[in-house]
């Protein structure tokens, strides 16, 4: 008969034991956030910290079982926990591969509303100075297609862009026609409040697979209230546009981002009413940035973090409910966050990411031929601080631009990897770098960490969902579903 | 309910002819003459026996005696043996009369047992391991492999460990490859060979490109798995095999055995697997075949399916919704969740495949994996017509 050991024959040794890189937050009275350096979460104690710390455990306590599983602790004599860390750290710093996949152009800065809130300090006249020219958007174009990623997105922004739609048709066919030798995939986006919409327009971009992105702040007086515009109707522009892109394009042609003002806070439910009344597929519910207008009219000072997380948490929880109902509709910031927390994939989005997505992840493309760090760098610029200027089309080629000393310091000065706070963040894994955010709020890319409200935001969204991700199931199946 | 009989001793033989040597033979009607010299005539009816001496055939396989003016060497299986058709392999050991049917070109699960010999001890290894020179078996398998149709669509090489003599395996796989490029070659290995980095090398330069490797992780925590398979040091080996694998490019699954060892951790088993290896290109989640050392190790192996359901479908749903290509073996589908279902599959040989009363009343039948018909079978309280 064959002679089996019992479990106890297969424990580690408990000399051998040893503790790999944790980081701890505390949650409450007596609960501990306790993450590994790739992102994965657990819950512990006090007394169970204390332990995990002391390498005070042994497989059937349960908290063994609970630290090895994530990481945690590992034997001397393994090596698979620690090559998996690497692996998966490699995995999460990918998007270093595929670098600057994303160009924005500024075709114009012109634009038909007012919008107190306006973050990128529109012009309403002088077309020949605020209008790109197609000498300035070839020469951008240029760029763009020498960047390394194997896509690029080429989004047109504005002021209007709609306002100097000739120079975005321009651009698409420029584009496709030289884009195809380098063997580059393309995407096309157009930021637009819709306004402008026409025939003409609708027929080329569902020609040239163009992409829509657009304004929706929620209800007709909450949106025209924000986006005030001569005739007082954006709101009614938007929507018909909206109406006439999915009619024409499909469904899933058209975005709609929405900017959180005072007024809105109370009524987030209304605002994403309004998102399903409109067919949308999704909303993404967003703070409003400190640049531009938003800070000259003191729109930005109306309100702080934790308001803003109040928002949100109130208004996930009324889409989660409408999810549960059946209908597939995720809430993009919610949807990142759990596919940073849940997958090693690096996301597109610029700003949770370090090394920061300034020049790596976006190039900007102002109207005048001057090349910045990121949408936000250039609305700086326009409120006159040129911190996050990389250079000029006309005189600088893409590794020019990126290897500037403005842009590799501004992203070796920012890595969260080794900032105060941040380098023994539990959070800082599924977090990231915004250097022109805290410039721009405390005239420092790194930034202090307790007084930051984008860190405040980010622990607060972090810890909201992990607790759903944790304590709460069917919220979990859907949130996990959004991060497909 | 009880197995295929695929092995046994010939009721009758003439093998005089053919010498001492142990041979496979293929099976083919005696309609046509024989493609090659490993034709053996399939006999069905008396006037096969006239046939096959016409045609030249060297030796007849069937289950009816000789007749008496036939001098054909001939072998005469018992009335029990399993059902056999054209293109089927036979190993006939003229000796004893000893016959083992090897291939069945009609099934779906064909294997080839490729040794006895594992550094694993699993506790409830179904083929328990013997520490035996048992090289043979893979001239066996090399002598079989031209004789296989090509046109077959899977194959699967198990053990033991394959892997126990390595660069002999590697071999044989070369040989597959080159015999039977279009067919599905899955081999059931523990992984801990590639740990190391030649292992892993010489696997993938086999090119063959539907290869793969099914390979069990039974916890996330190295004691659980490392008592599961009774070899202290599995786990982290097992884990740096799949790895290497997976670094080389190279088709690999994961498959746990669900027991009352395994099955209470398989929520946080399955969502380790989703974080840490999401790109496997598959997870099997098996219901246990009580049989071998299941049998011996019942008491600390034995729970109802039943029981642990709310651990599988947590398993099942977050490795589905983390895009992780996920089934579930072995296990009817009356005692699964209604969220399991879908990824249930039929899973169980056909050789060893069984129903049981409850089934004549069922609507479900025609999907679902049944039960084994192998070693001592036990059923879950759950069992009922759906």
């Amino acid at each position: 008969m064959a002679r089996f050991a019992q479990p106890d024959s297969f424990l580690p040794v408990a000399s051998a034991l040893r503790l790999l890189p944790v980081r701890f937050e505390r949650l409450g009275v007596d609960r501990f956030l306790v993450g590994n350096m790739v992102g994965d979460m657990t819950e512990m104690t006090q007394a169970e910290l204390d332990r995990l710390c002391a390498l005070d455990l042994a497989p059937g306590d349960g908290l063994y079982e609970r630290a090895f599983e994530k990481l945690f602790i590992a034997s001397v004599d393994q090596s698979a926990q620690q090559q998996i860390l690497a692996l998966r750290l490699r995995s999460r710093l990918s998007f270093l591969r595929a670098a600057t996949p994303l160009h924005l152009f500024v075709v114009t800065l012109r634009c038909e509303h007012s919008c107190p809130y306006c973050q990128v300090s529109r012009q309403s006249k002088d077309r020949t100075r605020y209008d790109m020219d197609q000498a300035t958007a070839s020469k951008a174009l240029d760029i763009a297609l020498s960047a390394p990623a194997p896509l690029i997105k080429l989004e047109f922004q504005g002021g209007e862009p709609l306002l100097n739609f000739e120079l975005i048709r321009w651009i698409v066919l420029a584009a496709k026609e030289r884009a195809a030798p380098l063997g580059k995939q393309l995407q096309f986006v157009i930021t637009t409040n819709l306004a402008l919409l026409n025939d003409e327009i609708l027929e080329f971009c569902a020609e040239h697979d163009v992409l829509f992105s657009t304004s929706l702040d929620g209800p007709r007086d909450l949106h025209n209230k924000n986006r005030p515009r001569r005739g007082n109707n954006s709101y009614e522009l938007a929507v018909a546009g909206i109406e006439r892109i999915k009619e024409r394009l499909g469904p899933d042609r058209v975005g709609a981002l929405m900017t959180t003002t005072e007024a809105s806070l109370d009524r987030v439910e209304d605002i994403v009413d309004e998102y399903l009344r409109q067919g949308l597929y999704s909303i993404f519910l967003r703070p409003l940035s400190p640049y531009g207008f938003a800070i000259k009219t003191r729109q930005f000072h109306k309100y702080r973090a934790q308001e803003w997380l109040g928002f949100w948490k109130r208004g996930l929880r009324y889409i989660l409910d409408i999810n549960k109902a059946g209908r597939h509709f995720p809430e993009f910031y919610s949807a990142l966050i759990v596919r940073r927390m849940l997958s090693d994939e690096p996301i597109g989005y610029v700003d949770l990411r370090s090394p920061a997505g300034v020049g790596l992840g976006a190039l900007v493309y102002n109207y005048d031929g001057a090349v910045f760090a990121s949408d936000e760098a250039r609305m700086l610029a326009e409120m006159g601080d040129r911190t996050f200027e990389l250079g000029s089309v006309h005189e600088h080629s893409y590794r020019d631009l990126v290897l500037s000393d403005t842009l590799v310091s501004a992203i070796a000065d920012s890595l969260t990897q080794t900032a105060p706070q941040c380098s023994s963040c539990v959070f800082e894994p599924n977090c990231g770098a915004d250097p022109v955010y805290h410039h721009a709020t405390q005239k420092d890319v790194l930034g202090i960490k307790p007084l930051s409200e984008f860190c405040e935001r980010q622990m607060g969204v972090i810890t909201h969902l992990f607790e759903l991700l944790e304590h709460s199931p069917e919220d979990a199946a859907i949130l996990r579903r959004w991060a497909q | 309910m009880r197995p295929l009989v695929l092995a046994g001793r010939a009721v009758a033989a003439d093998l005089a002819a053919l010498g001492a040597k142990r041979q496979s033979w293929r099976l083919q009607s005696p309609v046509t003459s024989p493609a090659g010299d490993r034709d053996a005539a399939l006999i069905t009816h008396q006037h096969d026996w006239e046939l096959a001496q016409a045609l030249d055939y060297k030796l007849a396989i069937g289950r009816d005696e000789r007749p008496a003016q036939t001098s054909l060497s001939y072998v005469r299986l018992p009335a029990e043996f399993a059902e056999l058709g054209d293109g089927d392999v036979l190993r006939v050991q003229p000796e004893t009369g000893r016959v083992r049917l090897l291939y069945r070109r009609s099934s779906g699960h064909n294997f080839f047992l490729v040794t006895e010999r594992c550094n694993n001890f699993c506790l409830m290894c179904s083929q328990p391991p013997k520490s035996v020179d048992d090289a043979w078996l893979m001239d066996e398998i090399g002598d079989t492999l031209p004789l296989v149709d090509p046109t077959t669509p899977s194959l699967t090489f198990t053990g033991g460990e394959p892997l126990t003599e390595w660069r002999r395996f590697i071999r044989l796989l070369n040989l597959t490859r080159d015999l039977l490029p279009d067919t599905a070659v899955h081999v059931l290995t523990n992984g801990r060979a590639f740990a190391s980095p030649d292992v892993a090398i010489a696997w993938a330069a086999v090119g063959h490109p539907k290869l793969s490797a099914g390979i069990p992780i039974y916890a996330a925590v190295d004691a659980i798995h490392d008592y599961v398979v009774q070899a202290k040091g599995a786990f982290d080996e097992t884990v740096l095999g799949v790895l290497r694998l997976k670094d080389c490019g190279q088709r690999v699954e994961i498959r746990v055995v669900l027991h009352a060892i395994t099955a209470p951790r398989l929520r946080e088993t399955c969502s380790w697997i989703a974080r840490n290896l999401p790109f496997v290109d598959h997870v099997a989640l098996m219901g246990l075949e009580n049989t071998g050392f299941a049998i011996v190790n019942d008491d600390v192996l034995w729970i109802d399916p039943l029981d642990y359901q709310e651990q599988l479908a947590a398993g099942v749903d977050v490795l589905s919704t983390a895009g992780v290509n996920v089934s579930v073996y072995n296990l009817p589908l009356c005692v699964l969740d209604p969220s399991v279902r879908p990824f249930a599959v039929q899973s169980i040989s056909d050789w060893k495949n069984a129903f049981v009363e409850e089934c004549d009343g069922c609507s479900a039948r025609r999907d679902c994996a049944g039960f084994f018909s192998t070693g001592r079978p036990k059923f879950s309280r759950g069992i009922a017509p759906i």
